[in-house]
């Protein structure tokens, strides 16, 4: 029940959704959409996982009082405070839209805006042309930054600009498909593993 | 409430900077709020989102009779998901086993023949193409379409590890590492655009829709 | 010197880049721009739909990634009003790009006289990324029911003769994440949809294969993507505006490795 099951289960909706992608009878594609549809019905019960590990990891440092443990009481209080304002009344609720505007958004933005710092100090830091290959990197970036902005055109008329576009389109674009191509054919035959029940790390 | 708003605003900006100085209560209070607020927005959209629209919605219209009694298969993926909360039992949290399973079949096999097409077929077809019409290309063309091929053909040596990278193929493995580093130093010059980009909403905020309704 | 220089605080780096965002904020002025291929190639499609045809565009990019493609939005949105194309707005893969995709429609329908049901409509956000791609493909009422404020969708003008993607000429990602690969994965492949991105710096490199094959018809990358589109529809905006203010941060980087390369290599032969 623990194990074969979900194997079994796993294999059945996976062969079936192959096969019925081949197969253009009517019968075949509403099976097709109907799992698929399945599928996309239970994909939102994920997110309660998500949300109970972070409760209960919250939970657990005011329980034991670890060091810092009063700044999961915010977490909560800004937990609660937008399931009030949204639950009742929906998200298209003024107190709702004026949370996620004023508070959720400038929050949020600030928090990655900060990486604008620490990339300019690791620019500095760590861009070393230590060696050959490091040195093509330290180039290439330099190359498609000044090739990025209008001033680099202003310096140098239509070559920055160009040079940063024969980058991205060539050797770039090589070592990109090179990736796509070994990213994909491992994740098709992880899938096949999945499917064959060769692969259950995902049943924990 | 505008004007509160704002200030608001531009008070949790600042705690979150006050960061570059070094950690502080400030910022700690920001962070965690943020990451409160977020989890109680994604439970509101969730639910107004996902589960009415794919859960309720059309069990009520099947037994509303809008819909065909067929709505009520539905049933059985909802009940599925309804086991994710066994999660919280420690003694039935196994059953959450059976919709991941599920998920996992149905991704996977949906995943497979339209990967292959998306990222295989098509990728080789885009490589080898410029050869066919090889006759119409420009010197300049024809030289980016070997690139192409040398690029590819490296890169891919490069991950293949179930051969020593010993002799010619560590040779051209290593033509493979140059091409990366080209597609990496590209990455970094885009990604500085990226987040330089953050920053300057962010300061176009503080000076003119904070310090611009003061002064 | 040059082993103080390499021991800088860091604190000094980050009041430079403050200084090189701030001061150029002070002043007004422009620098003119290059329109790349990619962003041209966008702009050449949808110049050439017919008024009354229909483009999708699915909001991929949440608050922390909304400065770049934004301005990418509204710039799209304001050529596809002026030439009366039908706008679609969705969601995908950021749960929180819904009051997002709201507040850049409705700045644009206002500015352009659009009106919302029979110029464009904002469906919202629906889970299940690959799924939702799937099952608009077959039926577009089938995943939403109802647009993002709950009217339904049989009851909206501009939806009565849109059934799925067969009446979508272009679907235009505005993405910060993985949503890309999903769109040319399910759309393309398997319904024949045409896609083209508008998406953040930080996944610009990774665009490039699928727009040589074809399977993107068009790209804008980053800051400046959107600075050259509102260049094409003669509309400087947020784009403009950001990639000008951008270039001093960008000279400001690539000064500090070239001094930090300096200082390194003198330090080195010292040592030696």
């Amino acid at each position: 029940m623990k194990q074969q099951v979900p194997l079994v289960l796993c294999f059945l909706f996976g062969i079936v959704m192959i096969l019925t992608e081949f197969s253009p009878h009517t019968a075949s594609q509403a099976t097709y959409k109907e799992i698929a549809n399945w599928g996309r019905v239970i994909s939102p019960f994920v997110f309660v996982l998500a949300v109970v590990t972070l409760i209960q990891t919250h939970w657990t440092r005011i329980q034991r009082r670890v060091e810092h443990w009063q700044y999961s009481l915010v977490v909560f209080f800004g937990m609660i405070v937008m399931v009030v304002a949204g639950l009742p009344y929906g998200p298209q609720h003024p107190a709702f839209k004026w949370l996620f505007n004023n508070v959720q958004v400038p929050m949020d933005a600030t928090m990655f805006s900060l990486l604008a710092f620490f990339i300019a100090s690791a620019a500095y830091r760590a861009f070393r042309a230590r060696t050959f290959e490091a040195t093509l990197l330290l180039l290439t970036a330099v190359i498609v930054m000044v090739g990025n902005i209008p001033v680099g055109d202003l310096l140098w008329p239509d070559a920055a600009s160009n040079a940063r576009q024969w980058i991205l389109d060539n050797p770039n674009l090589s070592a990109r498909r090179g990736i796509i191509l070994g990213v994909s054919l491992g994740a098709i035959s992880q899938s096949i593993r999945i499917i064959l029940g060769i692969e259950r790390s995902y049943l924990g | 409430m505008a004007t509160l708003g704002i200030w608001i605003a531009a008070f949790l900006t600042i705690c979150i900077y006050s960061f570059l100085y070094r950690d502080n209560p400030f910022y700690r209070f920001a962070e965690h709020l943020l990451v409160g607020m977020s989890v109680g927005y994604i439970i509101v959209l969730t639910i107004y989102f996902g589960f009415i629209p794919y859960a309720w919605t059309p069990i009520k219209n099947a037994v509303t009779g809008e819909t065909s009694a067929l709505g009520f298969l539905t049933l059985i993926p909802i009940c599925m998901g309804l086991l994710f909360f066994a999660r919280l039992s420690d003694r039935h949290a196994w059953l959450i086993r059976y919709p991941i399973a599920i998920l996992m079949g149905i991704s996977s096999g949906i995943m497979i023949p339209n990967a292959l097409q998306t990222d295989i077929f098509a990728q080789i077809r885009g490589t080898l193409g410029p050869y066919s019409v090889i006759g119409t290309l420009s010197a300049f063309e024809i030289v980016g379409a070997i690139l192409m091929v040398v690029g590819v053909v490296c890169t891919l040596t490069y991950f293949f590890f179930s051969v020593e990278h010993r002799g010619p193929i560590a040779g051209i493995s290593k033509v493979g590492i140059a091409f990366l580093m080209i597609g990496f130093g590209s990455a970094f010059g885009n990604t500085v655009m990226g987040r330089v980009a953050l920053l300057i909403q962010r300061v176009d905020f503080l000076i003119n829709g904070w310090l611009g309704t003061i002064f | 010197m040059f082993e103080k220089l390499m021991n800088i605080d860091r604190r000094i780096i980050f009041i430079l880049v403050a200084l090189v965002v701030i001061i150029p904020m002070l002043f007004t002025f422009s620098i003119p721009l290059n329109v790349s291929e990619p962003t041209q190639k966008l702009y050449d499609y949808i110049e050439g739909l017919p008024a009354g045809a229909t483009i999708m565009i699915s909001f991929d990019y949440g608050p922390s990634s909304f400065p770049e493609t934004e301005p990418m939005a509204a710039a799209v949105m304001k050529h596809c009003f002026d030439k009366g194309i039908q706008v679609i707005g969705i969601t995908l893969e950021y749960i929180d790009a819904v009051p997002l995709a709201d507040r850049v429609m409705q700045q644009v329908a206002e500015e352009k006289d659009a009106v919302y049901g029979e110029d464009y409509v904002l469906l919202g956000y629906r889970p299940g990324e690959s799924f939702v791609i799937l099952g608009m493909g077959a039926e577009i009422a089938s995943v939403f029911d109802s647009d993002f404020s709950e009217t339904p969708i049989g009851e909206i003008p501009m939806m009565q003769n849109i059934t799925n993607y067969d009446q979508v000429s272009l679907l235009l990602n505005l993405a910060a994440g993985s949503s890309v690969e999903g769109w040319i994965t399910y759309g393309h492949t398997k319904f024949n949809l045409k896609i083209a991105a508008g998406v953040t710096g930080v996944i610009v490199s990774q665009m490039y294969p699928y727009l040589q094959t074809g399977q993107l018809v068009g790209l804008l990358a980053g800051f400046r993507g959107a600075g050259e589109y509102e260049k094409l529809i003669n509309a400087p905006g947020e784009g403009t505006k950001g990639i000008n203010t951008a270039s001093f941060v960008h000279l400001l980087i690539i000064g500090l490795v070239v001094i930090g390369n300096i200082a390194f290599f003198v330090q080195r032969r010292r040592e030696e």
